[in-house]
């Protein structure tokens, strides 16, 4: 029972456990877009011309575009002209070992539960801790160089390894794609790069913990991950955001590319501020995230916990291209007050006998809105292409809504698709029998909401599963009626 | 589908038509229907017909339906033929009362509207407008909601005739009425036609509608349906789309359901170019319960688009839906349904399901079950699967001496029988039975029951 009485502690303390402001020296632009500051990005991070005109092509195309309308959210109006698209936290020099870094970074990522010295020693996690979009530090470098993986910044691989960057970047998410890759293409500040030779696993667990720091910043990160033939790598994204009262906007890229029998596994637990109980401020998150499974029987997962941001807007996909290769997407989305989300996956099958499995798990409570949105598509080449969805949503309380939007689109006769959704509220008869043995109303439904996300938990690496099971009882925080 | 049709202003042609025989499309019927064409029209120029950007229409291209070059009459041809010697659409011990609708007319040259023995009346909806108008105000282009909908919209503009079924409170109709919707010409034609069925508190009725081609013209039918089933009422409604590939037909059927109402509507499309099926449900009375259900066998380059929408507005009401189609050849199919629970509306109990069978590479389906629920005490469900027939299933028939032919036959009869089976109205299920066995065997043409044999 003491974790249960920790869980209701915790369901008890304050609003938003990681609200607080790191008083460190930033390096900001001014406010506003234009190719001009496009220009003075590229310049202060010292980029070479070929990066320069990817960007301006990116922001020409951008310019040309309207923001898409057509999600089950009530988006505000965006002033792009109001975001200061670069900010960076001072730095003399590169640095060398943890004693070098910034006390009072040091200082909030303990605040985080992630202290990097303690992960160096217990975890073994190489974490690369990018603070406001530039990478501050990165650790375990020298034991993942030995096996010849590339685990750094992106500025750093677009100076180190311009090839590797010229190759991938956009081969995944073009700038063309959307209105929000297109902005990030145009100012993106940094993000990850990871590239893992042929026929090595990665002997621990790569992860990124991404902070929104600084007042106004949008985070513009980008992720590249590339999985030669035979390789396994296993990715974390955690991300933190201090509490603020102004809307932040998050438009981030993922890339993952997996060459034959490479396997990536791509983990996220994301608890951004979502804004306070009248639904004032918060993260809007509208990421793209996209693997293409390029070489025969390679396999990209998606794992997601999201259960922050005022409004979620993601979809993050598998392009099935090489013969039976193998997509997942495993997703529990939390919405909580006036939260909104509308999120999902695509998965398109191309190639022949591939399979693709979708469970995802929605909770909504409060007045928040959790939509599921997917796309299963199956291409007229796709031999034997096999797809199972699973959506179901739970509704705590009767203000909030729960929807399910899939889209199913085959024109390949060998093909078998099944797709099936429930919606429901947890049963009166489940809290009595829990309250009938002594576990009051609110660890019921923590407990409930928990078994009903298990499918999902189980599939996050061990530290992940801890943080996200204590996150959704958090999330649901007075939701019980 | 990717045929570059040159795009004309939908908008513009029809405005200028609607102006153009604004006297005639006005003539005969009521002041009450005429007002309502105005801003039906005036609300078609603001919305448009929906785009392929249109969610609701992503796998219908509904304008290009209707900038083709169609012709419109705006008074009933004079057809000079006895209509049971050409077509017969007899279900062998079905007694029903046959409605014939020429091109969207009610063809009876003798009786305009019919009143039976306990009251019941049936006839064309343009002398019914005239002679009930409280009723029409009451319920006409009350639940064919046209704003934002420019099919509905254009059909509320331009509909002149169709079918009108009043059942008085405490009636029940002793006889099914056969509603015969015939399309016949000798040009490629345009028809709005509108149908209206009220039914009192505590009747019943059942309504069997039958849409058959008779000339091999092209032919674009727009046509709404509009019911009203009044507290502890029962409809049954079963509609039988059998048209031939160069139709295209629109159906927009609106229930609106009172409480413990009971609405059951089944529809079989054996036949057709292109069809889409749009049907809309309001469960505005709590207790009230909805059934809709649907078959599509789609062959050569056929098109069938099923749309539902079920709102339960109210608590304490159940739906449930259930789409099935085999397609083969070149046949592409979509189905979109959405089940919207409001808020407030909890005790709700509402699944769908829709299941496909694709029997080549060419053909391609397109599904999108929907759910929006903003209640939390419901129960909600929805599947859809997209497959083919069952390798072990097809081999247990083989190996018991049954040929791959005879056992791809039973397989799919066996499919579509879930459908079937819940028409209720035996001889009707047989009759319909038997013509889905003869559709799957292909011996079925869509005139059948024509003895023009015009194709």
């Amino acid at each position: 029972m003491s974790e249960n009485n920790k869980i209701l502690n915790e369901l008890t303390q304050s609003d938003y456990k990681y609200g607080f402001v790191t008083d460190i020296e930033t390096e900001s632009i001014p406010k506003g877009l234009s190719e001009e500051v496009v220009a003075i990005i590229s310049a202060k991070k010292n980029e070479p011309e070929w990066m320069l005109e990817f960007r301006l092509k990116a922001f020409r195309h951008w310019q040309k575009m309207t923001m898409p309308k057509w999600a089950h959210l009530e988006l505000p109006e965006i002033n792009y002209q109001d975001i200061i698209y670069y900010s960076a936290p001072k730095q003399s020099a590169k640095l060398n070992s943890l004693d070098e870094v910034d006390p009072e970074l040091l200082d909030t990522f303990n605040k985080l539960g992630i202290p990097l010295e303690e992960q160096k020693a217990l975890a073994g996690v190489a974490v690369d801790a990018v603070m406001d979009s530039v990478s501050v530090k990165t650790t375990f470098k020298e034991t993942l160089a030995e096996k010849g993986i590339i685990f750094c910044s992106f500025s750093e691989a677009v100076q180190n390894h311009p090839d590797l960057i010229k190759k991938y970047m956009g081969s995944v998410v073009p700038y063309t794609d959307n209105y929000f890759a297109a902005l990030n293409s145009a100012v993106f500040s940094d993000g990850s790069f990871c590239y893992i030779p042929k026929g090595i696993r990665c002997p621990m667990e790569l992860s990124t913990y991404f902070r929104i720091n600084a007042a106004n910043t949008g985070q513009f990160e980008r992720t590249l991950i590339v999985a030669e033939e035979g390789s396994y790598v296993s990715y974390l994204e955690g991300c933190t955001a201090p509490q603020r009262d102004e809307n932040q906007l998050h438009a981030a890229i993922v890339e993952i590319v997996a060459m034959d029998h490479a396997q990536v596994k791509y983990s996220t637990v994301q608890n951004w501020y979502p804004g306070d109980k009248n639904g004032i401020g918060g993260i809007y998150n509208f990421v793209t995230k996209r693997g293409i499974c390029k070489g025969d029987f390679s396999k990209i997962s998606w794992t997601q916990v999201e259960t922050g941001s005022a409004i979620t807007w993601k979809y993050p996909s598998c392009i099935l291209r090489g013969n039976n290769s193998i997509a997942e997407f495993y997703s529990v989305a939390v919405t909580n007050n006036h939260q909104q989300a509308d999120t999902g996956t695509k998965m398109i099958h191309i190639g022949k006998n591939t399979k693709s499995t979708i469970i995802s798990k929605g909770i909504s409570a409060g007045f928040s809105e959790n939509s599921y949105r997917g796309l299963v598509k199956v291409m007229k080449g796709a031999e034997n292409a096999r797809n199972y969805s699973q959506c179901d949503s739970l509704l705590l309380g009767d203000k909030c809504g729960a929807h399910t939007w899939p889209y199913i689109e085959v024109d390949n006769k060998t093909a078998i698709v099944e797709h099936e959704a429930t919606t429901s509220k947890i049963g009166e008869d489940q809290i009595f029998y829990c309250n009938q043995r002594g576990i009051d109303t609110e660890t019921a439904i923590s407990l409930i909401v928990n078994g009903y996300a298990k499918e999902v938990l189980n599939k996050l690496p061990m530290e992940f599963a801890v943080e996200a099971q204590k996150l959704l009882a958090i999330t649901l925080e007075g939701s019980v009626g | 589908m990717n045929v570059d049709v040159k795009l004309i202003d939908t908008k513009d042609i029809f405005t200028r038509l609607f102006n153009e025989n604004r006297d005639a499309i006005f003539s005969g019927s009521s002041e009450y229907v005429n007002t309502i064409r105005n801003k039906a029209l005036e609300e078609f120029v603001r919305a448009g017909l929906p785009e392929r950007k249109n969610e609701k229409y992503k796998y219908t291209p509904v304008n290009e339906y209707f900038s083709k070059d169609l012709q419109h009459n705006f008074s009933p041809k004079k057809i000079e033929f006895e209509v049971a010697e050409l077509f017969r659409c007899d279900i062998p011990e079905l007694d029903t009362r046959v409605i014939l609708v020429l091109n969207g007319y009610y063809f009876n040259p003798l009786q305009e509207l019919t009143t039976l023995e306990n009251g019941v009346v049936f006839g064309s909806l343009r002398a019914a407008a005239n002679k009930f108008p409280e009723l029409f105000a009451k319920h006409y282009s009350q639940y064919a909601v046209y704003a934002n909908d420019g099919v509905t919209a254009l059909n509320t503009a331009f509909a002149q005739d169709g079918v009108f079924l009043h059942v008085p409170k405490n009636t029940t109709c002793d006889k099914p009425f056969q509603i015969i919707h015939l399309l016949m010409s000798n040009e490629a034609q345009m028809v709005h036609h509108r149908n209206l069925f009220i039914l009192e508190e505590n009747s019943e009725a059942k309504v069997l509608i039958c849409d058959h081609t008779l000339s091999s013209h092209e032919f674009l039918t727009n046509s709404v349906t509009e019911m009203y089933a009044g507290p502890n009422s029962n409809l049954d409604l079963t509609r039988v789309q059998n048209e031939h590939n160069r139709a295209t037909q629109l159906t927009n059927t609106y229930s609106h359901q009172m409480q413990n109402s009971n609405v059951s509507s089944n529809y079989i499309t054996l036949h057709g170019g292109r069809v889409r099926n749009n049907v809309y449900v309001n469960l505005a009375g709590e207790g009230a319960h909805n059934n809709s259900l649907g078959l599509y066998l789609v062959d050569d380059t056929q098109h069938v688009d099923n749309f539902t929408y079920v709102n339960h507005l109210v608590p304490n009401c159940t739906s449930n839906q259930l789409f099935k189609g085999i397609l083969d050849e070149n046949s592409t199919a979509a189905f979109s349904g959405k089940i919207h629970v409001w808020k407030d509306a909890q005790n709700t109990q509402a699944y769908q399901r829709n299941n496909n069978i694709l029997l080549t590479d060419t053909a391609k389906m397109n599904t999108r079950p929907q759910l929006e629920i903003y209640a939390d005490d419901v129960k909600c469900s929805h599947g859809a699967t997209v497959g083919q027939l069952d390798n072990d299933a097809l081999f247990y028939l083989r190996s018991r001496g049954i040929p791959y032919k005879e056992s791809m036959h039973l397989l799919m009869y066996a499919f579509a029988h879930a459908v079937l089976s819940e028409i209720k109205l035996q001889p009707l299920r047989e009759r319909v039975i038997e013509l889905v066995d003869k559709r799957l065997r292909g011996e079925l043409s869509h005139c059948n029951n024509c003895k023009m044999k015009c194709q």
